[in-house]
């Protein structure tokens, strides 16, 4: 039996996030109030409650804050990509992001190691991935 | 004395079980509360505060209401305490706190599951679904793993040494009666030959779900001195609420069970070397480690040395999760982090027939849920 990955359940709020992965643009919200990016979509800036949130674009560039590679997923869906990685990416404007590390070896990734958002289909939704800087 | 003044009174615990078909949620919570009632010498109609945990698919809302009806108690103070791993900790506190606010004097705190060969998938909607399930990180595995792999690479602990905390606990659980891997003991090897499921973590420092229950009734310290079980006093309580997913953790090395260990601690007038029993929650071999470091018996990076330095047996020097931990002993659900106080309970009880600490006095318990995100510390003591 062939699972379909579960895709993303937008939400109004986070329509824009995911319509702007469609252009292949990493947008993310930003709060001038606070001088900081959020992520992911919120109704307001968790660190001033601010609601004057504007969407812009990031630079798609972050590092490896840590990362698994999974063998046994939980959800059945991912069964055939096993091993893959999930990793947790620290985004060069500061929040952080649960990401897969694409277009290398599990055994390639490393804490620390730069990264650079990479576009990839699933179930007709774009998601960001990541790529190993080197390779981009 | 502490300011909660209160006690354990009464406990119980059911069985962990792999499969439960035929069960209903409810009718393991109704059991298991008769006996923790028991257990305290009370009558039901003595139950006037009752805390139960959320019960996704079979009773969404309205669950204190349901169990009321169902065990036919009349509480007047109920609430649903919804704190994941550390929900049973949790419930600890605030039935103290409701005694002592004069709403009730007397309060069942219970959890229970039901599991069957395939469970419903709940139709969640929330951040996680939207933005980690997608990735391919459904389930607690990978937060830990992540945390594991931080702790790794940033402090060198080895799955050597948390292999050897496994292992441990293994050979403890051999002493409990229920302990559902009992008669399963294993090696150092068996844990690092074991597969890997969220590398770098493998099959035998993942817990294992299984069903089962636990309940405690607290009562006023005055009022358990005069029921049939020597009093557990609730020493200190502490509790800390984070993030939700392991991306909106504030720190991967150390987590909200820190300032809630301190603050127990703190209350009880004690530090944690004064424990006699560390009854930790270890939903994954990892939170052993941080744990141990949070609570300050060693420093920042040590917790995977320490743990592979001592003996954690029931005569060791330092006596850790009696019962196997969740990891040995079996994780039901919420009620599997509850196993921790119903085994503190015992030990400080001197009832811990077979694996019975020396004149214990002390007990730290955890509780854990989520990506390391709600935690809840209590300091049990036995009166002297």
């Amino acid at each position: 039996m062939t699972l379909s990955k579960p895709g993303p359940q937008a939400s109004p709020l986070s329509q824009p996030f995911w319509d702007g992965c469609r252009e292949r643009r990493l947008r993310l919200q930003y709060c001038p109030d606070s001088d900081r990016w959020v992520f992911y979509p919120r109704a307001l800036d968790p660190h001033s409650w601010s609601t004057n949130l504007q969407w812009r674009d990031a630079s798609g560039r972050g590092t490896v804050a840590s990362f698994i590679v999974v063998h046994k997923p939980g959800h059945p869906a991912f069964q055939d990509e096993v091993p893959y990685v999930v990793a947790l990416i620290d985004l060069e404007e500061g929040p952080r992001m649960l990401s897969n590390v694409v277009g290398c070896a599990p055994d390639q990734v490393r804490i620390g190691q730069p990264v650079r958002v990479h576009w990839v289909e699933q179930g007709g939704e774009v998601l960001p991935k990541f790529i190993p800087e080197e390779t981009a | 004395m502490s300011h909660w003044d209160c006690a354990i009174a009464g406990i119980a615990e059911l069985t962990p079980t792999r499969r439960t078909e035929g069960e209903t949620t409810l009718g393991m919570i109704a059991r298991v509360s008769a006996e923790a009632v028991a257990d305290a010498g009370l009558e039901p109609a003595a139950i006037d505060g009752l805390l139960v945990g959320p019960q996704v698919g079979e009773t969404p809302q309205h669950v204190p209401a349901t169990v009321s009806e169902y065990l036919g108690l009349r509480p007047t103070m109920s609430n649903v305490v919804d704190l994941g791993g550390a929900s049973g900790a949790g419930m600890a506190w605030r039935a103290a706190a409701a005694i002592n606010a004069g709403m009730c004097e007397a309060v069942l705190c219970v959890l229970a599951n039901t599991r069957e060969a395939t469970p419903p998938r709940s139709p969640n909607r929330n951040p996680i679904r939207e933005f980690d399930v997608p990735f391919g990180a459904s389930g607690a595995n990978a937060a830990y793993a992540m945390i594991a792999q931080a702790h790794m690479h940033h402090y060198g602990t080895t799955s050597e040494q948390l292999a050897t905390a496994v292992a441990a606990q293994r050979r403890n659980a051999a002493r409990h009666p229920q302990a559902i891997f009992r008669d399963a003991p294993i090696t150092v090897d068996d844990v690092l030959n074991s597969p890997w499921v969220a590398e770098p973590l493998r099959l035998l420092e993942v817990v294992m779900p299984c069903a089962g229950g636990a309940a405690f009734v607290v009562t006023s310290a005055r009022r358990a001195r005069t029921l049939r079980q020597p009093p557990v006093l609730l020493a200190g309580a502490g509790e800390k609420v984070t993030h939700r997913a392991i991306s909106g953790a504030p720190d991967l090395l150390s987590g909200p069970l820190k300032p809630a260990m301190a603050r127990a601690f703190q209350q009880a007038g004690v530090d944690a070397g004064q424990m006699d029993l560390l009854s930790l929650y270890d939903c994954y071999s990892i939170m052993l480690a941080v744990t141990v470091e949070d609570a300050g018996l060693c420093p920042p990076g040590q917790g995977g040395p320490w743990l592979a330095a001592h003996d954690l047996s029931a005569e060791g020097d330092q006596p850790l999760n009696t019962h196997g931990g969740q990891l040995s002993f079996g994780q039901a659900d919420l009620a599997g982090g509850m196993s921790h106080i119903i085994e503190a309970v015992r030990q400080l009880r001197h009832q811990a027939e077979g694996r019975q600490i020396a004149n214990a006095r002390h007990a730290l318990i955890t509780g854990n849920g989520a990506t390391m995100s709600e935690a809840t510390a209590l300091v049990l003591r036995r009166e002297q």
